[in-house]
């Protein structure tokens, strides 16, 4: 596979891969095309969604045929390299470790061979990208979890983790914004509101955002 | 006002949708027949985009608290007024002090009723569709129940003069039991071998009783897959992902927007409607593979016809 590529999705959307691996340098060029079309829309660009690999791009069908949307993408692409990007924000996130805030706490240190005041100081030591949002409302899935700190899944996941959880979920470590049923494994709770449906936009981070964790309570 | 007597089984305030927050992590929601909520629109004299009512199964009881036209399209869940049963796909007058009830399913799932001046709740990020499972949008969130006063903008002209229009059933999408869905192959078709599309291009699969607006799970032979996951990307309406099992799920209206299951093809937008009207547990469907230029003109039809229709 050569990337990156253009691939049709339905009659409405198209989706551009940029690999097929977690990494930085590849989420950043999701980004890089996801500003060079917001920047500089084409007639009939309806939405765009990025992840950690690809960007999903919306267009109308009644303005734009597959051809006509793919070449105009391919122009956005093509432009992207050499568009600058904005700095990214840096965000603090306060957070209130372990007890009934982070329940799984012990599990982690548990299954990493840490102690719980390890796994904090871990877990605040290092700043992290916002990859993307998703799955649910608000969802924030951060990258740049020290591997000591990689912890599986719950087996079952939960039916209800409150909105502000922050969790573990392997190498990852992610926010909920909305209370949601949930397997990531629990360590702590912001009490942010990273989900507000009456601001715009509606929540506090946004993919490429630079994130620390702060301790409190 | 409509006033709630008895909410049915799941009925929900939706329009058109909330585009434009995915990248956030919020569904589009909005009706899984739009092609039945903007027939009901037009034949009360509302843009296709207000907010109406979405039926499932079995229908509730409406009170009309002040005169109001009607029309109810999608499934035939047998439409009263005051007892009578009255035509669908059709403006209804409905008298101050009248009720609206459901008698028993006819066919399909989903009924849809808009009132001439839509239903006035609060807009939520630019829209009054319900999302059950984030609790927002629709009334306070959630489905209709007893005592809920569903608010109706504002109306002009004579209602009962604008009573007894009807869209033509040849217009009808084809809806069905066990309907054959068209559908693009990909994104990640790659994923798959060849017996895999074959499968799913070739076999019937049942609706299985867990089916909601946010997923379709099917039931039957099982999709041969090369690679058991992808990293987690967008997913949009009418992508079909194929997990671990190999049972093929249809992401609907309230669909999570990302996922790490690799989609073997979408079904097209026209054709949403015929999945909207399939019911858990019962219908069968069959996937028919068609290309991106034909699902886009399918779309352009589909939709050229509902604006002419209004004309």
């Amino acid at each position: 596979m050569t990337f990156p590529r253009i691939l049709p999705v339905g009659d409405a959307a198209l989706v551009v891969e940029f690999g097929d691996e977690i990494h930085p340098d590849i989420h950043r060029r999701v980004l890089a095309l996801d500003h060079a079309l917001a920047a500089d829309p084409f007639p009939g660009l309806r939405e765009t969604v990025p992840t950690y690999r690809s960007l999903l791009v919306y267009y109308d069908p009644r303005q734009l045929s597959w051809d006509e949307a793919r070449r105009l993408v391919a122009n956005a692409l093509a432009r992207s390299t050499d568009t600058p990007m904005p700095e990214p924000r840096e965000v603090e996130i306060p957070v209130v470790y372990g007890g009934e805030f982070g329940p799984d706490i012990g599990f982690v240190a548990a299954h990493t061979g840490l102690s719980e005041e390890e796994v904090v100081r871990l877990h605040t030591s290092v700043t992290y990208t916002v990859y993307m949002l998703g799955f649910a409302p608000g969802f924030v899935y951060l990258g740049g979890l020290p591997e000591a700190l990689a912890t599986p899944r719950l087996p079952t996941p939960r039916p209800s983790v409150p909105a502000g959880s922050v969790g573990i979920a392997g190498l990852q470590t992610g926010i909920y914004g909305l209370s949601t049923p949930g397997g990531w494994r629990l360590i702590g709770r912001t009490p942010l509101t990273m989900l507000d449906l009456n601001r715009q936009p509606p929540t506090l981070l946004q993919p490429g955002d630079r994130v620390r964790f702060v301790r409190i309570g | 006002m409509l006033e709630v007597l008895d909410g049915g089984w799941l009925t929900t305030i939706q329009d058109l949708g909330r585009p434009g927050y995915e990248r956030y992590g919020i569904p589009v929601s909005g009706a899984m027949d739009f092609f039945a909520l903007r027939v009901a629109n037009g034949l009360v004299g509302n843009p296709p985009g207000a907010a109406g009512l979405e039926i499932t199964l079995v229908g509730p009881v409406l009170a009309a608290t002040a005169p109001c036209l009607v029309a109810v399209t999608g499934a035939d869940l047998t439409f009263r007024v005051d007892g009578r049963e009255m035509p669908m796909w059709m403006s209804v007058f409905v008298r101050r002090g009248s009720v609206i009830s459901f008698g028993g399913r006819r066919r399909g799932c989903r009924a849809y009723l808009a009132v001439a001046g839509g239903i006035e709740v609060p807009p939520v990020l630019g829209s009054r569709s319900t999302y059950l499972p984030g609790r927002f949008g629709g009334w306070e969130g959630r489905a209709l129940r007893a005592g809920d006063r569903l608010p109706i903008g504002p109306v002009s002209g004579h209602l009962p003069e604008r009573a007894g229009r009807r869209f033509p059933p040849h217009r009808l999408p084809a809806y069905s039991d066990c309907p054959t869905v068209r559908a693009v192959p990909g994104p990640q078709d790659d994923h798959f071998p060849p017996e895999g599309l074959e499968t799913f291009f070739g076999a019937e699969y049942r609706v299985s009783p867990t089916s909601d607006r946010m997923g379709y799970r099917l039931e039957g032979p099982p999709v041969a897959r090369r690679r058991a996951e992808i990293i987690s990307d967008g997913v949009p309406p009418g992508a079909v992902q194929v997990p671990p099992d190999g049972q093929p799920i249809v992401m609907m209206a309230d669909h999570q927007t990302t996922g790490g299951y690799p989609k073997i093809a979408t079904v097209i937008t026209a054709d949403r409607p015929l999945l909207a009207q399939c019911v858990p547990g019962e219908s069968r469907i069959r996937f028919a593979a068609v290309d991106i230029a034909e699902a886009q003109r399918r779309y352009r039809e589909t939709m050229e016809m509902l604006e002419r229709s209004w004309e």
